[in-house]
């Protein structure tokens, strides 16, 4: 099975609960999906004037510590707040075309929002945008088909507008990138 | 998808920029980018960029600064300002400068994704309003052309016809009937009329300088050419080419000239680099372009490349009746240019003008008008302002064949006695009878 797609789990939820979202992964995508426990070194991400840690910062670190292959990915769920230096925050972050990726749940999660907390809602919006970091690393760009999970999303309500699942355009891409 | 924009980032910070390369790059953008100004200007040389981040604060040239170069290099760029610490007046001062906005570090993600994706509208629509602009040619009628014949009103029309294409036009008349003008309003009227319009004299010069003219020089080419020089050819780039008196051209030069024409490129005279030209030429000739191919003057191919769309231009004999017009407006003008209290033209000098035949066609009767302006005395131009050929030339008989020398005579005779047989057959000093054969033969009708 072309590109194996480790899930690293940094944040505080379940393994049990990502087993769900790495089975709908699987679904999606086709590819094998694992998921594992894993620990990273967060601090030398935080900005303590922001604070918030640093996407970037994470992303080398992943790649420093773990022995990957071009011909896997990697991505890793955290529960901190990601920044890149030039914006607010981010959901996640890609290398594109690459690797690696890096999502965290903190903003995905309604108490940030003062709403009653939904577990569900949660893992699905986690799981749109493991997809769509995942799909980064493929090479796919931005799309502007209004449900493609490939779509950017700057607010919540974005994400849980888009779907989980891949236009036709970036499904036929995607396609192209694994199996060419 | 994003993938035809060009995104270009300058700021000194180089985790600024590897973070919004990135981003952008995850939009599908085509993204460079720049850590100074210099770096920046030599980017804007290499290719076209559609949106530009400009950091204000930078070392050397900061981004106000920049963004003056790159609007000489660019005037449809779209530039942002990236700032650390916004302002009223920095905000105000990008503004004044001509940028789609700025936005503050950090950057918020959904404005950004909002100003990069509303300047591309805005440029878009400035693009599209462009593109129409330059296909929509509005005819306008050329100020100097001058006159409401049916003859001149269809040059006009041919004009309007053959304007907004890129075709190849030769305008043929009699010398002094105004084909450079002619020239002139098409390209006017054309999409290249934002580029010059290059005119070579043909006729005026010599075999080997004629080529000079047209294709330049390199330093060194020829005794005397110290310099390199462009020539017209390359001045014309982009508008037009108008070769006046065409059928003077020597046959090495028609040669040059159709490769040229050909291929759209040309070596400077004692050069080696090719030079590529997109221009479009328009013609002019007053000769027998036919006979000359005929007479082997003239190369065949080169005239049916040029020969593709012809305007031609009556002559001023051919269309009398916008004699008045011409004589107005040349009035007119010289009265502004000389500051004379001349306004008008009295009936008795109007009608020397209108029956005389101009030979020298507009040109002729602008220099008569001039000449007139000058010598005239009252508030109109009466007969004796007129040049003394006009009237004198109007009395005489006109060359041709002996009947149609007769037959002018005879015609203008009975004119002028109001056709009184009797008096007339006293001028002509013949008999009656024979006046009344005279008539008859040449098919005379009592108006």
């Amino acid at each position: 099975m072309p590109f194996p797609v480790h899930i690293l789990n940094a944040s505080s939820l379940p393994l049990a609960e990502l087993e769900s979202v790495a089975e709908t992964i699987r679904q999606l995508l086709g590819l094998s999906v694992s998921v594992a426990q894993y620990r990273l070194e967060l601090e030398r991400a935080f900005d303590s004037s922001r604070v918030q840690y640093n996407s970037s910062v994470l992303i080398a670190h992943i790649l420093s510590t773990i022995t990957s292959s071009e011909k896997q990915k990697l991505i890793t769920i955290v529960d901190v707040d990601l920044y890149i230096p030039v914006l607010t925050f981010v959901y996640g972050e890609a290398q594109l075309d690459g690797t690696a990726a890096v999502v965290s749940t903190h903003r995905l999660a309604n108490e940030f929002y003062g709403v009653e907390e939904n577990r569900s809602l949660l893992l699905e919006r986690l799981t749109k945008e493991l997809v769509h970091e995942l799909g980064h690393t493929f090479g796919l760009f931005h799309c502007k088909q209004f449900e493609c999970v490939m779509r950017a999303s700057t607010y919540v309500e974005e994400i849980d507008l888009k779907k989980m699942t891949l236009c036709e355009e970036c499904a036929r891409r995607l396609f192209e990138k694994i199996h060419n | 998808m994003n993938e035809h924009i060009a995104l270009l980032i300058v700021d000194d910070e180089q985790i600024v920029r590897d973070s919004l390369t990135k981003w952008f790059r995850e939009d599908g953008y085509i993204v460079g980018a720049a850590a100074n100004a210099a770096e920046a200007l030599r980017l804007m040389q290499e290719q076209r960029w559609h949106i530009i981040l400009l950091d204000i604060k930078m070392p050397g040239m900061d981004g106000m600064e920049l963004q003056q170069r790159i609007r000489d290099i660019d005037a449809h760029a779209i530039i942002i300002f990236i700032t650390a610490h916004a302002s009223v007046d920095t905000a105000v001062q990008a503004l004044k400068c001509g940028a789609f906005d700025y936005i503050t570090k950090p950057i918020d993600p959904d404005h950004l994704s909002h100003l990069v994706s509303n300047a591309i509208k805005q440029r878009a629509l400035a693009m599209e309003n462009l593109k129409l602009k330059e296909q929509v040619v509005e005819f306008s009628k050329p100020d100097e052309i001058i006159g409401d014949s049916s003859q001149i009103k269809k040059v006009f029309e041919m004009i309007k016809t053959v304007a907004g294409t890129d075709t190849t036009v030769m305008i043929r008349g009699e010398s002094g009937t105004g084909k450079e003008l002619i020239a002139r309003a098409i390209h006017a009227n054309s999409q290249r009329r934002y580029f010059p319009i290059v005119t070579i004299n043909c006729g005026a010069l010599p075999e080997g300088v004629l080529e000079s003219e047209l294709f330049g020089h390199e330093r060194g080419a020829f005794t005397g050419a110290q310099y390199r020089r462009k020539g017209k050819l390359e001045l014309a780039d982009g508008g037009t080419l108008f070769l006046d008196e065409v059928g003077n051209i020597d046959m090495k030069t028609q040669m040059d000239l159709l490769r040229v024409i050909e291929t759209k490129q040309f070596t400077r005279v004692g050069g080696n680099e090719t030079i590529k030209v997109d221009f479009r030429i328009i013609c002019a000739t007053n000769k027998d372009l036919e006979l000359a191919v005929k007479e082997g003057t003239f190369r065949e191919d080169f005239y049916y490349r040029l020969n593709v769309f012809t305007v031609s231009i009556p002559p001023l004999r051919e269309r009398k009746s916008d004699i008045p017009l011409l004589v107005n407006y040349f009035v007119n003008k010289h009265k502004r240019a000389m500051g004379k209290d001349i306004s008008s033209v009295s009936p008795e000098a109007m009608d020397i003008l209108v029956q005389y035949d101009w030979p020298g066609n507009v040109r002729e009767l602008e220099n008569a008008m001039e000449r007139a302006m000058v010598v005239g005395k009252s508030c109109a131009i009466t007969p004796a302002d007129l040049p003394f050929q006009l009237s004198e030339r109007n009395n005489e008989p006109q060359s041709g064949s002996l009947a149609d020398m007769e037959k002018r005579h005879i015609a203008r005779v009975l004119e002028e006695q109001r056709w009184n047989i009797t008096h007339s057959a006293e001028v002509l000093q013949i008999d009656r009878v024979t006046l009344y054969n005279k008539i008859a033969k040449y098919g005379f009708r009592k108006p």
